[in-house]
C-alpha cells in the first residue's frame, strides 16, 4: 500500500468534495478515509488514500490535483503518510 | 489512523511556522584522490564530487515534494584538503587551484556550498597545512561556494596557540581579500575548538577521515516551530516549560530522521547522522532570541540569557535523541547574530553585547558566529577572540567556533548586508585593549587536566 495524505483548504464552495473525488476515481487512487470540516467559513479535508494502483506517478497527481484546486479556489496538498506517523507516533 | 489535528498541526508548522529541513550533507571521502601530480589530483576530485553527488540535488528536491516539507539546502563536505593536496601542493598558490575545482564541481552539481577547505591542527601543523590555511584569502576570494574551516585545538590536544595566532592574521587577510563584498570571506570560515567530523551544516562541515566513503548527513531546523509551542506555555513552570521543548524538538527531528533515511535509501548512500539543531534564519518568526524571549527575556541579552539558552539548548537534545538513534554534528541552539532577527535586533537596541555572547557560547552549541567587528581590529585581537573562545571549547569539552567579520572600511554604528541566508550584521564593538604580548608567545597551550582519562 502506498499511503497518501491529501488536504484540501480553501473558501467553501458547492461541488470540491465531488471534484476532489471525480479526479481520484479516474485515475484509480483509492480513498481509505474522509474528514471533513467548516471552520469559521472555510473547508478543511483530510483525505487518506491508498496509490498503489494508481494510474500516474505521485507527482503528476499531485500536480494535478493542485491544478484542479486552484480552478475552484482552494488549495489542494499530497504527501506521502510517513511525515505526519513519523512526526506523531512513537 | 492519523487524525485531522495531527494532520494539520504538522502542516502549520511547515507552512505558517517556517518547518524546514535546513540541508542533507552528503560527505565524499577524496582520500583515494590523492595523488603526486597537482593537475591529475584536480581531475580526479573534480571526477569524483561529480559523480558522487550526481543526484543529490534531484532527490533532495524530490523528497521535499513528496512530504511537502521544504528541504532548504543541499550541500557537500568534504575530507579536509589539507590532507588531500599535501603530497602535491607545495605552494598556498597550489593549494587554491583545488578551491577552483571544489568549486567548479559544486556548481556542476548544483550545491550551494562545499565546505572541507580545511585544516586540523589541533596540535601542530605541516607544511601542507600550514600552506593551506595560507593559501584562505585568496581561495575564499576566487571562489563562490567553497566553505573553509581550521581546527586549532581540542580537549584532548590543548590550543595550537601558534595556529590561533596565525588565524588572527588569516581572517583579516580573508576580510581584505573580499572587501569589495563586506569582507563576505570571513563568513564562508570558521575557526573550531573540538570540531566535529559529521557536522552538515556550513560553514564549517567537513567530511572527517574516521567517516566512510561517502555519507548522508541531515541538519534540520525550526525555531519558529517551538516559539510557538512556547506561547501556548506562557506563565507556566520551568517543567512544563520543558516538556513542550522537549516534544516539540522531538517532532522535528523525526522529520529530519524521515528526510534523512529517504535521502539515503534513493542515493545508496549510508545514513550518518541528524544534527538536530535550532538553526535560525533572518526572516521574522524563525529566531532563536524569539525563542529566549517568549521564555521570559525583554530581550536577549538580559540577565537571565545564559540560563534560559543552556536550558533550552539541553531540552532540544533531549527531545531530539529519542526522535532518532544516531544523532551527532553540533546539535543544539545556534546564535548567529547576523542571521537571526532577534539577536541583529537586540544587538542594534544595546541589549546583545559581544561579551555576553562570548558566555552564551559556554551553553549553546557551536560559538561566536556571524559577528560583524569593525574593520580595523587588529589581527592580534581576532586571535585573541578564537583563544578566548577555543578556551571555553577546550575545558568545558564542546565544540565551539569564531566566524567573525572585521568588514574593511566599516565601524561601529554601520550596518553589513551579506545578502539571502547569511542575513545582515550591525558592526558590534570590540574591546579596545591589547592581547598582542600574549597571543604573540607562540606554541601550545596544554591540554587540560581533566583530558588524561585513560
Amino acid at each position: 500500500m502506498s499511503k497518501v495524505i491529501i488536504t484540501v483548504v480553501g473558501k467553501d464552495t458547492v461541488g470540491i468534495i465531488a471534484k476532489v473525488c471525480t479526479y481520484l476515481a479516474e485515475h484509480k487512487v483509492n480513498v481509505l478515509d474522509i474528514s471533513q470540516t467548516i471552520v469559521q467559513g472555510y473547508f478543511n479535508m483530510m483525505m487518506i488514500v491508498d496509490m498503489e494502483q494508481a494510474a500516474g506517478s505521485f507527482e503528476q497527481i499531485s500536480t494535478e490535483l493542485e491544478a484542479a484546486g486552484q480552478e475552484i479556489g482552494v488549495s489542494i496538498k499530497c504527501q506521502r503518510e510517513e511525515i505526519f506517523t513519523k512526526m506523531h507516533r512513537i | 489512523m492519523l487524525n485531522m489535528f495531527e494532520v494539520i498541526e504538522t502542516n502549520n508548522m511547515i507552512e505558517h511556522e517556517k518547518l524546514d529541513v535546513r540541508t542533507i550533507t552528503m560527505g565524499i571521502s577524496l582520500l583515494d584522490c590523492c595523488d603526486a601530480d597537482l593537475q591529475i589530483l584536480n581531475e580526479k576530485i573534480y571526477k569524483k564530487i561529480t559523480t558522487c553527488a550526481r543526484d543529490l540535488v534531484s532527490t533532495g528536491e524530490a523528497i521535499a515534494r513528496d512530504f511537502g516539507v521544504p528541504i532548504v539546502n543541499k550541500r557537500i563536505s568534504v575530507t579536509p584538503i589539507a590532507l588531500i593536496g599535501g603530497c602535491a601542493c607545495k605552494t598556498p598558490e597550489d593549494f587554491v587551484t583545488i578551491a577552483r575545482t571544489l568549486d567548479r564541481a559544486a556548481k556542476e552539481v548544483g550545491v550551494n556550498f562545499i565546505g572541507g577547505y580545511s585544516a586540523l591542527v589541533s596540535k601542530g601543523m605541516t607544511p601542507a597545512e600550514e600552506n593551506l590555511i595560507r593559501s584562505i584569502p585568496q581561495a575564499l576570494a576566487v571562489t563562490e561556494r567553497v566553505c573553509s574551516s581550521v581546527n586549532v585545538g581540542s580537549t584532548k590536544t590543548g590550543l595550537n596557540m601558534d595556529a590561533v595566532r596565525l588565524m588572527g592574521d588569516i581572517v583579516r587577510l580573508t576580510a581584505e581579500a573580499t572587501k569589495e563584498n563586506d569582507s563576505l570571506g570571513c563568513a564562508k570560515l570558521v575557526v573550531f575548538c573540538n570540531a566535529p567530523d559529521d557536522n552538515p551544516f556550513m560553514a564549517g562541515a567537513f567530511h572527517g577521515v574516521t567517516e566512510a566513503d561517502t555519507i548522508i548527513n541531515v541538519g534540520v531546523s525550526g525555531p519558529g516551530v517551538v516559539k510557538v509551542a512556547l506561547e501556548k506555555a506562557r506563565g507556566e513552570n520551568f517543567e512544563v516549560l520543558c516538556e513542550t521543548i522537549k516534544k516539540t524538538a522531538f517532532k522535528i527531528t523525526r522529520v529530519g530522521q524521515l528526510v534523512a533515511q529517504e535521502a539515503s535509501r534513493r542515493l545508496g548512500v549510508p545514513f550518518g547522522i541528524i544534527d538536530l539543531s535550532l538553526a535560525p534564519t533572518p526572516a521574522v518568526g524563525d529566531s532563536v532570541a524569539e525563542i529566549l524571549e517568549e521564555i521570559g527575556l525583554e530581550r536577549v541579552g538580559a540577565p537571565g540569557t545564559t540560563a534560559a539558552l543552556a536550558m533550552l539548548n539541553d531540552q532540544v537534545k533531549k527531545g531530539g535523541v529519542m526522535a532518532s538513534s544516531y544523532v551527532g554534528g553540533l546539535s543544539g541552539a545556534f546564535i548567529p547574530v547576523s542571521e537571526d532577527q532577534g539577536m541583529i535586533d537586540a544587538v542594534s537596541m544595546g541589549a546583545l553585547t559581544l561579551e555576553k555572547l562570548e558566555a552564551m557560547t559556554c551553553v549553546c552549541s557551536v560559538g561566536l558566529d556571524m559577528i560583524a567587528i569593525p574593520g580595523d581590529t587588529t589581527a592580534a585581537t581576532i586571535a585573541g577572540i578564537i583563544a578566548d573562545e577555543a578556551a571555553i571549547g577546550m575545558i568545558n569539552q564542546k565544540t565551539t567556533a569564531v566566524r567573525v567579520i572585521p568588514v574593511i572600511g566599516k565601524s561601529v554604528g554601520d550596518t553589513v548586508e551579506f545578502g539571502g541566508l547569511l542575513g545582515y550584521a550591525p558592526v558590534m564593538p570590540v574591546n579596545q585593549y591589547s592581547c598582542e604580548k600574549f597571543v604573540n608567545r607562540g606554541g601550545r597551550i596544554p591540554a587540560p587536566i581533566h583530558s588524561f582519562k585513560n
